[in-house]
């Protein structure tokens, strides 16, 4: 999050993925952005020094996945003669606990260097910690080991700098939905615009009168935003949005099956739920995102739902498409033009808001 | 594994029906058993595990009085009629650790094929049902119980049976198994022959195809061969199938197990077939939503992968229906009122797979234990729609006679 970078439009988000050696760092990499199944990471070796992935994500914002082996002799040269070109610049990084570890210790000793690194040369960045593997803790035990592992890690992340809410914390494991849930809060953090898009999303969802949307990119599947009206905030699954996506990634992966396309083409157009008790369609809404609504069971309003969903398209387009911005600004009348403009320059300080004193 | 929740979050766990629900499988002459067997048995257990609770009782000599009373009966009522009883009922049979108890469970119980690694051995008869459209009944049969022997009561167990299946561990040394395959097979054929034998050739996960189907034929070519030296050269109607928890063939395997016991499958499969041919409908299930059973397809030819992708998309639809049909349920997660009743409108879902909307799945519930998914072809534009919906309600209500729903 540099001030370099805070003038292209087209962002580069720098995001480190480090840990320990097997610690599962490449496997939920390859889960949420490559389509594997979670039993199919076994085939998987270890990461030879840095394996960089350029992900396009919701149009104008651009992983830069750094997943860094992570063996000690790496971890060490990373830390040595490659310090100021891993550490610089850094906008996340996701450190990765096996909470399983045998060697605690050196888990913390390593992840107290690391961090003190990235204070050195990035010391406004992100940190999300994930205690992973936590599908091999008993499930009583799981709230006391999570506990008590956050606890000591808070303790190093003080002594290095890092301070309240600059780090956070999740459990996850790629046998549930806990994965999504993680990365989610991840890419929440990244979306540059995430405020302008949920304004927008909030407006569509009073004009269709809709009790939920969910926002998700397409090819990951991840919930990007969410926007929750009425009775629907009393819906007993909290963590339905990570099953949604842990349930639209499984279709995927039996589509390509059928298909035999690759997982990554697999698209279906469009996907229609009706009910007695409410109605559901997903449809596309950029290039990059489907939108999933929930309605109350009407079929007129759900049918005009779905053409008003297809007329906000253009609305949402340039969000997507950055470069032609100048152009479209023109066919947009005032209110949207003032969106537009905040969401240049604004928004970024709205990101670093929710940085600093969230 | 197909889904990443524990069973109870995914799918609903088989709730019980509700009480009003008649059962469509309860043929006429059944009220007169049931009543007499509810007068019998003083406790409130479900009648469909009598026939099995009260083998246990005899086993155990626990008020033996009564429970001779009882199967008395019970032995005359079953001589009055000559069809079995309408529930589907599945004996699972075949050697230790060949996986009868995995099949169960991943079934009816809807546990992870994963989880089954660590199931303990069955030492007794345990009945399990499940309470959907059908409600099947399976038990498991322990490979050591002596049921061949004379003072074994035999009739408990296989006289109300449909269909016997014999689990193979393909992956084990099975000549042992097919002797007591055999065994078991000439006995059922000779004292029971309304039985239906099934063979689960299983664990054919992992396995390369060439293998798979070499054993596949050695099995059956020494199962026809001994049973020809038995004196049953027709092979005694036995089936074979090739299963594996881990994908959908023992979904499928079971489905077609299960449609053997179906008294109404001509009917369902005629009008399926009615159904395709009117709306060029490529294939149709219709599926028992909460066990991913097919109870009858059309006559096109079936694949594994329409299969997979139809029960795959029954999950999507389940589970979403489970996050968001919540006001529909009480606080403690019962179905207080059927509300989709209550407004007349039937759910329905469609996927469109791309933007011309010419291929796509289409899936309507017929009630809450039973859905059609068909896959469309090409041809069926979205402008046929309206006559696919208008000949689908057609075929609702025809099901609906089927089944005295």
């Amino acid at each position: 999050m540099s001030t370099a970078e805070r003038g292209k439009r087209h962002k580069q988000r720098k995001v480190l993925l480090m840990g320990r050696s097997g610690a599962g760092k490449s496997s939920m990499r390859s889960i949420i952005f490559s389509n594997y199944v979670a039993k199919d990471v076994r085939r998987l070796g270890a990461t030879v020094d840095v394996e960089h992935s350029n992900i396009k994500f919701m149009g104008n914002l651009m992983l830069n996945l750094w997943d860094c082996g992570g063996q000690d002799s790496f971890v060490e040269s990373y830390l040595t003669n490659q310090r100021s070109h891993v550490f610089t610049s850094v906008a996340v990084l996701i450190f990765v606990f096996d909470v399983s570890s045998k060697e605690p210790a050196p888990d913390l000793l390593s992840f107290a260097s690391t961090i003190r690194a990235l204070q050195e040369f990035s010391p406004n960045s992100k940190i999300f910690v994930l205690c992973h593997k936590m599908d091999l803790v008993p499930p009583d035990q799981k709230h006391t080991v999570y506990q008590q592992k956050v606890k000591e890690i808070r303790a190093v992340c003080e002594d290095e700098g890092f301070v309240g809410k600059q780090v956070d914390f999740c459990s996850s494991s790629i046998w549930d939905q806990s994965l999504y849930k993680a990365w989610t809060s991840v890419i929440y953090f990244l979306v540059p615009n995430a405020t302008v898009i949920e304004n927008m999303l909030q407006k569509l969802a009073e004009v269709l009168d809709a009790r939920e949307m969910i926002l998700y990119e397409r090819t990951t599947c991840l919930v990007v935003t969410h926007i929750t009206r009425g009775d629907e905030s009393h819906n007993p699954y909290k963590d339905r949005f990570e099953r949604i996506s842990s349930i639209l990634k499984t279709h995927k992966h039996s589509m390509s099956r059928h298909t035999g396309q690759m997982p990554s083409e697999v698209a279906f157009a469009e996907m229609q739920i009706k009910t007695g008790a409410f109605m559901f369609f997903i449809t596309r809404l950029t290039e990059n995102t489907n939108l999933a609504v929930v309605m109350p069971s009407d079929e007129a309003s759900f049918n005009a739902a779905r053409v008003n969903v297809q007329l906000a398209r253009t609305e949402f387009a340039h969000l997507d498409i950055v470069e032609k911005k100048g152009k479209e600004a023109h066919n947009y009348n005032a209110p949207r033009d003032a969106i537009t403009t905040s969401d240049d320059g604004d928004v970024d300080s709205q990101t670093r808001g929710r940085l600093n004193d969230d | 594994m197909r889904t990443l929740f524990g069973e109870n979050i995914l799918s609903p766990s088989p709730r019980p029906a509700p009480p009003s629900k008649t059962n469509p499988f309860e043929l006429s002459f059944q009220s007169s058993v049931g009543a007499s067997s509810l007068s019998s048995s003083s406790t409130s257990s479900p009648r469909q595990n009598d026939w099995l609770t009260q083998h246990i009782q005899n086993q155990q000599r626990l008020s033996a009085e009564a429970a001779n009373n009882h199967s008395t009966s019970n032995v005359s009522s079953r001589k009055s009629h000559a069809r079995r009883k309408g529930n589907p009922k599945l004996l699972f049979m075949g050697m230790r650790r060949s996986g009868k108890s995995s099949i169960q469970k991943v079934i009816f119980e809807k546990f992870s094929p994963a989880e089954t690694l660590y199931l303990d051995p069955t030492t007794r008869i345990e009945p399990a049902t499940m309470e959907s459209f059908i409600k099947f009944e399976s038990a498991e049969l322990p490979y050591n119980l002596p049921f061949t022997a004379p003072d074994f009561d035999r009739d408990a167990i296989f006289a109300s049976t449909g269909a016997i299946i014999w689990v193979l561990d393909m992956q084990d040394e099975y000549y042992h198994s097919i002797t007591k395959l055999i065994e078991t097979a000439v006995f059922v054929l000779e004292n029971y022959p309304r039985i239906n034998f099934e063979v689960f050739i299983h664990k054919t996960d992992g396995l390369s195809e060439e293998y798979k189907y070499d054993t596949f034929r050695d099995v059956r070519q020494r199962v026809a061969d001994e049973l020809a030296d038995h004196g049953h050269a027709d092979g005694g109607g036995i089936a074979f199938y090739q299963t594996s928890i881990f994908d959908h063939s023992v979904y499928e395997a079971m489905s077609k197990v299960i449609q053997k016991l179906l008294p109404q499958l001509p009917a369902m499969e005629s009008l399926l077939n009615k159904l395709c041919s009117a709306c060029r409908i490529q294939k149709a299930y219709l599926f028992d939503t909460i066990s991913k059973i097919y109870l009858a397809t059309d006559a096109s030819p079936t694949f594994l992968k329409d299969y997979e992708v139809c029960s795959d998309y029954v999950d999507v639809i389940v589970d979403i229906k489970q996050i968001y049909g919540w006001q529909t349920r009480g606080q403690d997660g019962v179905l207080v009122t059927d509300s989709s009743r209550e407004s007349g409108a039937p759910g329905e879902s469609l996927i469109t797979y791309d933007k011309s909307g010419n291929t796509y799945i289409y899936a309507r519930e017929i009630n809450d234990y039973l859905s059609l998914i068909c896959v469309m072809g090409q041809g069926s534009t979205a402008d046929k729609r309206v006559l696919i919906d208008y000949n689908v309600s057609i075929l609702n209500d025809a099901l609906q006679q089927v089944f005295k729903l």
